[in-house]
C-alpha cells in the first residue's frame, strides 16, 4: 500500500523554483534512497514533507496514508508518524533529554487521542528502548544535544526514531559529520527499526551510506526532479560515473 | 502530568485579552479619600492604631517626600502619574479580631482558590496537627501571611513558629507588639530618605510581613506572603521587614498577581532584609501582575525597593526572583555585604511580553573583606516589549578579596523586543576580582522546528526552550514555587511567536 505519494510538486523559496514537479510513491515497508548532486532539492523535499515553515507549494500533491499532509500542521505530521532525522540536530540548552523525549512522546499521544505515559511506564520504555541501541543513560540527562558529538547526535535521532514508532521516517544526509564507526552504528539503529509496516526515505549524497542501510528503491534528484529510478544497483552505478550524466537528462 | 504540558493546556484556555487572574472579588472596603496629605498620613496611622513614633516617622518621610522627584533614569516609558489621583488606603472592613481561616470572608477565600493559592492546603489550614509520631519529616511547610488588598487577613501557623520563637506576623501588628524590634531596624536598610518611591511608601505604607528569627534557630517552615491588588486605583504600598539574628536561617516566599483593569495601578513596596552574624536569609519572589492588555493598555506599574544588608560576619542573603506581570518594573534587589565573609546571591528570571517594560536588575555593595556575590539574570523579551538587565558591582576600599560573578543572558523572541545589558563595574580595592558575562541570543526557527517536528505544538516549543534557557534560576527555587514559576513563565509567553 502506498503511504508516501508526493504528485508533481512545484515548491518555491522566496520566488525561486527549487522543485519543479517531483513525484514519488513510497509503499509501506520499502526502504528509498534519494541521490543527487548539492542543490538538487533532495533536503527541500525532506523539509516540505515535514513541514518546515518558509517553502511555498506552488502545485502537487502530498498524501500520506491517503490524506492530504500539505493541509496539515508539522506538529499533525508529526503525531500522524512522519518523522524526520535532521541533518543537524539542534541544541537544546537546559533541558534534559529525557523530559525532551516524553514531553514530545506525550503530545503526539495526546494528539491521536491515546493515553499519555505516566512517569514509570514511560522511564521503562525509554531504557528498553536505549537499551537496545546502546545508548548509555547518562545521554539522556544531559540537554537535548547539548555537548553531544556527532554520533551521539546521531544516535539521539534513531533513539526517538525508536521511541516514537513513526511510519515514515525521512533521514536527512545522516552521514555528514560521522566517521564509518559511527556512521556503523547509527545504521544498526535504522536497520533494527526497518518493518514491514514502516517505510524510510535515506537521503544522501554519497553511496557509502546505503552499504549500511540497502535501499529497495534508488532515485536519482537533478535540479529538482527525479531523473532515475532503479534498484540497489543504481547507486554504484553513480559511484563510479558520477552525477554529470544526469544533469542533461534533467 | 509534566509540568510543561499541563501549562500548555491552560495556555490553551486562554485568549490573549483575558487575563487569567482578571476578576475582583465583591467586598465591602474601607477607603481613605482620594490624594495624599499629611491628613491622610495621619488617617492611616489612625486606621492602624500606630503609636506616636510611627506617626512621626511616616510624616518626616512625607514631609521629605515632597521635596523629592520622580527617577527618570531608567529605561521605562509612562505617562505621568498624578500622585493626588490615587487612593492611599483602603481596607476590608474590619471584623473582629480572626482567630481561624473561618471567620474570614468566603469571598476572599474564593480569590485564592482561583489564584490557586494552596492556602486552603488540607491539614495545614484545617489546622489538624499530625499526631505525635505520626509527623512526616518530608512534608513541607509553608505559613501565610495573605496580604488581602492593605490588611493581613490571616495569619496560619502561628502557633508553630511561636513554638520556635519566630515572629511572623503582620507589620501593623508588629508595631504594636514589638515596638522595639521594629524601632530598631524599621528604616536601617532603606532610609526614609532613599529614594522617592522609598520614601512615599515609608509614609504611606499599609501593611506587609514581619519576621524575626531569634539567634540559633531554623525557621520550621517556609514563610509565605501573597499580594494582590484589589481596590480599583489603590496603590499599595508593601512594606517587609524580616531579621535573622545570628546563626537563624529563614526561607521566605512571595507571590502577587492582580485583577485586570484600565487605569494603571501603582505599586511602591519597600523590604527589608538584615542577616546578623552566620544567619542565611533566602527570599523569593515570583510576581505575576497585570502587565496590560495586548494593545498595552492597563497594567501595574511596580517600582520596588528591595534591599537585603549582610550585617554579620559570614551571613549571607540570596534573592531569587521571577518576573513576568507588570506594564513597569523597576526593581533591584540588593545586598549590602558589610560583614567580613559575607555572600550576596541574585538570581532573576524576567519575562516581558506585550508591551510591557523591565528595569531590573541588582545591586552588589562589597563592604567588608572577602565579600563574595553571585547573580545570575536571564531575561527574555517578547512582543514588543524591553527588558533591560541594570546592576551594580562595587568594592570599596577596605573590601579586600571582594568576589563577584555575574552573568546576564538575554533571549530575544520575535522582532519587535529589545534587551539591553547595562553593567556598572566599580572597584575601589586592588585585590578585588569581579567577572562579567553577558550573552544575547534569539530562539532559534530551527530549534522550534525541530520540537515541532517531534510532535510539540509552537507554544509548546516555545514554553519549553524558554524552560530551559532559565533553568539554573529556577533551581534556586524552593520546589513549591519552581513548578508554579514553570507554569507562569509558559503563560506570560502565550502568543508571543507567530
Amino acid at each position: 500500500m502506498a503511504l508516501l505519494e508526493v504528485k508533481d510538486l512545484k515548491v518555491r523559496v522566496e520566488e525561486r523554483e527549487i522543485l519543479h514537479g517531483l513525484t514519488l510513491t513510497v509503499n509501506e515497508g520499502e526502504v528509498h534512497a534519494i541521490m543527487g548532486p548539492n542543490g538538487s532539492g533532495k533536503s527541500t523535499l525532506s523539509h516540505v514533507i515535514a513541514g518546515k515553515p518558509g517553502y511555498e507549494v506552488t502545485d502537487g500533491q502530498i498524501l500520506f496514508k491517503g490524506e492530504d499532509l500539505l493541509e496539515m500542521s508539522p506538529d499533525e505530521r508529526a503525531a500522524k508518524g512522519v518523522f524526520l532525522a535532521f541533518q543537524y540536530p539542534v541544541e537544546i540548552p537546559g533541558v534534559a533529554t529525557m523530559n525532551f523525549l516524553r514531553t514530545a512522546l506525550n503530545a503526539q499521544r495526546k494528539a491521536r487521542g491515546e493515553s499519555e505515559y505516566s512517569t514509570p511506564d514511560f522511564l521503562k520504555k525509554v531504557r528498553e528502548v536505549s537499551k537496545s541501541l546502546n545508548i548509555p543513560q547518562d545521554m539522556l540527562k544531559r540537554g537535548v544535544n547539548v555537548g553531544f558529538s556527532g554520533g551521539e547526535k546521531k544516535r539521539n535521532e534513531v533513539l526517538q526514531m525508536a521511541l516514537f514508532e513513526p511510519s515514515l521516517c525521512i533521514l536527512d544526509e545522516m552521514d555528514s559529520g560521522l566517521d564509518i564507526d559511527a556512521l556503523r552504528i547509527a545504521a544498526d539503529g535504522v536497520n533494527a527499526l526497518r518493518s514491514p509496516k514502516r517505510a524510510m526515505v535515506v537521503i544522501t549524497h554519497y553511496q557509502r551510506l546505503l552499504n549500511y542501510i540497502v535501499p529497495d528503491v534508488v532515485h536519482v534528484m537533478s535540479k529538482g526532479r527525479v531523473v532515475k529510478s532503479g534498484g540497489k544497483e543504481l547507486a554504484l552505478e553513480l559511484e563510479a560515473s558520477g552525477y554529470a550524466q544526469f544533469e542533461d537528462a534533467a | 502530568m509534566p509540568a510543561v504540558q499541563e501549562t500548555v493546556e491552560r495556555v490553551k484556555r486562554i485568549d490573549v485579552d483575558q487575563y487569567r487572574y482578571g476578576f475582583e472579588t465583591l467586598i465591602d472596603s474601607e477607603k481613605a479619600p482620594k490624594g495624599l496629605s499629611e491628613e491622610i498620613v495621619k488617617f492611616i496611622s489612625q486606621k492602624k492604631n500606630e503609636p506616636d513614633w510611627m506617626l512621626q516617622w511616616r510624616l518626616e518621610a512625607y514631609r521629605r517626600w515632597l521635596t523629592m522627584t520622580e527617577p527618570t533614569w531608567a529605561r521605562v516609558d509612562y505617562p505621568k502619574i498624578d500622585f493626588q489621583d490615587l487612593y492611599y488606603y483602603a481596607a476590608p472592613k474590619p471584623k473582629k479580631t480572626v482567630t481561624s481561616l473561618d471567620e474570614i470572608d468566603p469571598e476572599i477565600l474564593k480569590t485564592y482558590e482561583k489564584l490557586g493559592i494552596p492556602l486552603r492546603e488540607v491539614a495545614m489550614l484545617e489546622g489538624v496537627e499530625p499526631k505525635p509520631g505520626e509527623e512526616d519529616p518530608a512534608r513541607r511547610k509553608i505559613a501565610v501571611d495573605a496580604v488581602f488588598d492593605s490588611v493581613s487577613v490571616a495569619t496560619t501557623f502561628k502557633a508553630e513558629l511561636k513554638k520556635a520563637g519566630v515572629i511572623f506576623m503582620p507589620i501593623s501588628e508588629a508595631i504594636r507588639e514589638h515596638p522595639e524590634l521594629v524601632q530598631k531596624y524599621l528604616g536601617s536598610v532603606v532610609p526614609t530618605s532613599d529614594n522617592f518611591y522609598a520614601t512615599l511608601n515609608s509614609a504611606v505604607f499599609s501593611d506587609g510581613s514581619f519576621v524575626y528569627v531569634p539567634p540559633g534557630v531554623r525557621c520550621p517552615m517556609e514563610l509565605s506572603t501573597y499580594f494582590r491588588i484589589n481596590e480599583r486605583n489603590t496603590g499599595q504600598f508593601e512594606r517587609t521587614l524580616i531579621i535573622a539574628d545570628k546563626g537563624s536561617y529563614v526561607s521566605y516566599l512571595e507571590g502577587c498577581t492582580a485583577p485586570q483593569r484600565d487605569e494603571n495601578q501603582l505599586h511602591a513596596a519597600v523590604v527589608e532584609l538584615v542577616a546578623h552574624d552566620d544567619a542565611v536569609i533566602k527570599y523569593s519572589t515570583v510576581q505575576n501582575w497585570y502587565p496590560g492588555n495586548s494593545e498595552g493598555k492597563g497594567g501595574i506599574y511596580n517600582f520596588v525597593t528591595k534591599r537585603g544588608d549582610c550585617r554579620g560576619n559570614r551571613s549571607k542573603i540570596s534573592w531569587t526572583q521571577v518576573e513576568t506581570g507588570s506594564a513597569i518594573t523597576w526593581k533591584y534587589p540588593s545586598c549590602i555585604l558589610r560583614g567580613d565573609n559575607s555572600s550576596g546571591e541574585f538570581y532573576s528570571i524576567a519575562i516581558s511580553n506585550g508591551f510591557q517594560q523591565v528595569d531590573s536588575g541588582t545591586k552588589m555593595i562589597h563592604l567588608g573583606k572577602n565579600t563574595s556575590s553571585r547573580i545570575i539574570s536571564k531575561g527574555i523579551a517578547a512582543g514588543k516589549s524591553q527588558n533591560t538587565y541594570r546592576g551594580l558591582v562595587t568594592a570599596h576600599r577596605k573590601a579586600t578579596g571582594a568576589r563577584n560573578f555575574t552573568a546576564c543572558d538575554s533571549l530575544l523572541i520575535g522582532d519587535k523586543c529589545g534587551a539591553h545589558t547595562v553593567p556598572y563595574i566599580e572597584a575601589k580595592n586592588s585585590s578585588a576580582t569581579f567577572e562579567h558575562e553577558a550573552t544575547t541570543s534569539k530562539i532559534s526557527e530551527d530549534v522550534l522546528f525541530y520540537c515541532i517536528q517531534r510532535g510539540l505544538s509552537q507554544e509548546e516549543a516555545v514554553g519549553l526552550v524558554v524552560n530551559g534557557f532559565v533553568k539554573d534560576v529556577l533551581q534556586q527555587l524552593p520546589m513549591e514555587f519552581a513548578v508554579e514559576a514553570q507554569k507562569l513563565i509558559s503563560i506570560s509567553l502565550e502568543g508571543s511567536v507567530g
